[in-house]
């Protein structure tokens, strides 16, 4: 591999380990957040138990995203310092205000709510995590428009002088319309993150506490209902995408030739290549509706976008690895289904009415509660939102090459001159190494964590002793 | 406005050095002042509240460098590719062992992040001094603007200049000293006793290393900063916690806004070729862009700053070894 490649490499390795960790600081802030304010309404201690346990969660997983984020704000000057150069202007603003803005306020009122229990007045120290939770999402939405940009150049003009793109409305990038639609269906995503995981930890200690039991229909609650609305976002999504980026959703089907009432196949075997695959399994007209909100839509094909695209841009292959793009977006839609059933499985299985289906054995009824087996499996529940996330991401950015921002810079104009390849190949071993480390810390810790009697997580009760051990 | 946005840049570097300083000085100090697992647990709570607050002024440090000198960000980062590296991997471990320490009962875990707390907070610290040293001394910049050299030499050679290493012998002394004299005032019982003591002789060697980064730099504020740490010394063997603190502090800044203003103008030598450098102007973005930072941090900035100091408030009290449970 050359240098490009490596810096690539590295590029996706910390990107995709740090954004196993966000959608959860996200998910676990938001909830701490909701948790928070019903201990407050209620007066119910439970409420205050689960708070103060899934603030730790929060605290170990904010912890790894901060220092894997720090990594994200120097690798553009890194490995991708021409890339800095020719739109800092646009990229510089956007990630300083996302620092000054939002991660000081996530930052700072994080460790005053979580060492503030006792110290500062109630409502005030309810009011610091609910100021966490607005933070995280601020920054979500800055880093998104930042990369929204890529996905679809808007507000930028090039200087004819040094070449460089300049920002022109930082209102005009904040509406950029693929932000407005990414948005919603990253929130979405994250929550099912975040409910994989309650759903996990409240499953293994389900015979404990009944407070358990609250935990575990949470973060089930979070699962369906993330997935329903990522469902709904990632249908939108679609549309702004094959608007914007048409290669991009060609190459998620391997369509090639420009087709009215496309077909969506759910399944393929063969190379996607422009022979026909030996076996697919095809729903007829879907893609059509998904690309244009219309069964009969006319779908341009990767053959004809080709051609265009040479004739605008010049020569050269502007067609991305189509078996990367097409399997990535199947399995994060398989991914994002495989979780949802889970949950609502444990919804139904956990229920305490009494409802009916005809059929089904008596084991399967609402009600009939969790056997061993199916509590061995959603224990896994935390590892199909993170698979649906990453695949997500991998789609969007690989199925965008060659361009680093789409239509005016390529991926191999963005490189830091002068890198060597030692150099990238001794930073993505420190990187995997430190990084394989943090994730085995991360999973010891959290397993420890859950481990503990709810009621005990706070050491004493935190009128006692108003700060946690450190 | 490139003077006001270089202005605001030196003052972010500043706060992180000062603010993560004392953080820095605390870990590597905590396994030396802190006998058992008590007085450790007490010595790293006086930055438990603080030290994440502190690192996001890195996040705004770097931020506003890559908004208001994208060529700066650039070739700095580009051209140290692995010391940052370094130091982006030491700062990893290190925040890990802090927000992990805590929570996990066996002794083994916390001694385990008290050492690799203390060995990553003077990885870090070396590594910082050397950089800033490389920044005074210069990058071997290229006529088109990146450093030239091949392999592991050519972001390894810049550390290997008397520059580098008086750079980390001094922070090193900094971070050392700003952390015993925020343990003095910030912890009761043998810890205090033992930073007090620390900060009484220690503000000599702080005094030789400033002294010598002040040579190799060839500023006249290193000679300030070294003059302050020989009142801080004399300050601490008063008994005046805060004043030694704060002439401490005021010392790392005039060391730190000494190294961004060596060369005037010139934000990065060459040391090649002075042609070749780069100066605040070439390297500044253009005033769209400045203008929006502008904005964001006139309505921010000085909310940050509000309630950082809040938090810092709400967490004023000293830190007693005996009442923190195991």
């Amino acid at each position: 591999m050359d240098v490009l490649d490596l810096t690539r490499l590295q590029f996706a390795v910390v990107t995709i380990y740090h954004y196993l960790f966000v959608p959860l600081s996200i998910c676990l802030s938001a909830t701490a957040a909701g948790l928070h304010l019903t201990w407050l309404r209620t007066g119910d201690d439970r409420f205050r138990d689960l708070t103060r346990f899934v603030g730790k969660l929060l605290i170990v997983t904010f912890a790894v995203g901060v220092v894997t984020g720090l990594v994200q704000e120097f690798q553009f000057g890194l490995g991708w310092s021409a890339f800095a150069k020719f739109y800092g202007d646009v990229f510089g603003p956007t990630l300083a205000i996302e620092g000054m803005l939002a991660f000081f306020l996530e930052a700072t009122f994080l460790a005053l709510w979580y060492f503030g229990w006792g110290r500062l007045p109630r409502r005030l120290h309810a009011a610091t995590i609910v100021i966490v939770a607005a933070g995280t999402l601020l920054s979500a939405y800055i880093i998104l428009a930042a990369n929204s940009f890529m996905q679809n150049p808007v507000a930028y003009a090039l200087d004819p002088v040094t070449g460089r793109a300049h920002l022109t409305s930082f209102v005009e990038l904040l509406t950029n319309e693929v932000v407005l639609a990414a948005f919603p269906h990253t929130m979405a995503g994250a929550a099912m993150a975040g409910g994989g995981l309650l759903l996990a930890i409240g499953v293994r200690r389900l015979a404990a506490d009944p407070a358990f039991r609250t935990l575990s229909r949470l973060g089930a609650w979070l699962m369906l209902a993330g997935g329903a609305l990522t469902a709904i976002t990632g249908d939108h999504l679609g549309k702004v995408m094959t608007a914007v980026q048409p290669m991009k959703m060609a190459a998620a089907e391997a369509l090639y030739e420009t087709t009215t009432g496309a077909p969506f196949s759910v399944f393929a075997l063969g190379t996607l290549g422009h022979e026909k695959p030996f076996l697919t399994v095809e729903i007829p007209r879907l893609l059509s509706f998904l690309g244009t909100g219309s069964f009969s839509g006319t779908v341009q094909g990767i053959d004809d976008l080709q051609a265009q695209y040479v004739a605008q841009y010049g020569p050269g292959s502007y067609v991305p690895m189509i078996p990367v793009a097409f399997w990535t977006f199947r399995l994060m839609i398989g991914a994002g289904v495989a979780g949802m059933a889970l949950a609502a499985y444990y919804l139904w299985a956990s229920s305490t009415r009494k409802w009916r289906l005809p059929l089904l054995p008596a084991a399967l009824q609402a009600g009939a509660g969790v056997p061993g087996w199916a509590r061995r499996i959603l224990l896994l529940a935390p590892l199909l939102p993170a698979a649906a996330n990453t695949f997500g991401w991998v789609f969007t950015e690989t199925a965008r090459q060659p361009w680093l921002a789409f239509g005016i810079s390529t991926v191999a104009d963005g490189v830091s001159p002068g890198l060597t390849s030692v150099e990238v190949v001794a930073s993505l071993a420190g990187f995997t190494l430190v990084y394989g480390l943090l994730a085995v810390a991360w999973y010891r810790l959290v397993v420890h964590l859950c481990g503990k009697p709810l009621a005990e997580v706070p050491e004493k009760s935190p009128a006692a002793d108003p700060a946690p051990a450190y | 406005m490139i003077t006001f946005w270089f202005a605001i840049l030196v003052l972010a570097w500043v706060l992180y050095f000062v603010l993560e300083g004392f953080d820095f000085g605390v870990g590597v100090l905590a396994p030396f002042l802190g006998r058992d697992d008590h007085e450790r647990a007490a010595a790293i709570r006086t930055i438990g509240p603080f030290w994440d607050g502190n690192e996001v002024w890195l996040v705004a440090a770097i931020g506003v460098t890559f908004a208001a000198f994208p060529d700066w960000y650039a070739v700095l980062l580009a051209g140290t590719y692995l010391p940052m590296v370094g130091i982006l991997l030491l700062l990893a471990v290190r925040g890990v062992a802090l927000e992990f320490r805590g929570k996990h009962d066996s002794p083994a875990w916390r001694r385990r992040c008290d050492r690799l707390l203390a060995g990553s907070s003077a990885g870090v610290v070396l590594l910082w001094g050397a950089l800033l040293g490389v920044f005074v001394h210069g990058l071997a910049l290229g006529p088109d603007g990146t450093v030239t050299g091949n392999g592991l030499g050519r972001s390894l050679s810049p550390l290997l200049t008397p520059a580098a290493g008086l750079g980390a012998l001094a922070a090193l002394f900094g971070a050392v000293m700003l952390g015993a004299t925020f343990l003095a005032l910030r912890t009761t019982g043998p810890v205090r006793r033992r930073a007090v003591a620390l900060g009484r002789h220690g503000g000599n060697l702080g005094t030789v290393g400033l002294l010598l980064a002040g040579i190799a730099t060839g500023s006249r504020l290193a000679l300030v900063a070294a003059v302050l740490s020989v009142i801080a010394g004399m300050l601490a063997r008063q008994g005046r916690e805060g004043g030694a603190f704060t002439a401490v502090a005021l010392g790392v800044a005039g060391a730190v806004v000494a190294v961004f203003t060596a060369h005037g103008s010139v934000v990065l030598r060459s040391t090649l070729d002075p042609m070749w450098s780069l100066t605040r102007e070439s390297a500044a973005a253009g005033p769209a862009a400045l203008r929006l930072i502008t904005v964001a941090g006139v309505i921010v900035l000085p909310g940050v700053l509000a309630y950082q100091t809040w938090s810092y408030w709400v967490f004023r009290r000293r830190i007693a070894s005996e009442r923190v449970p195991s």
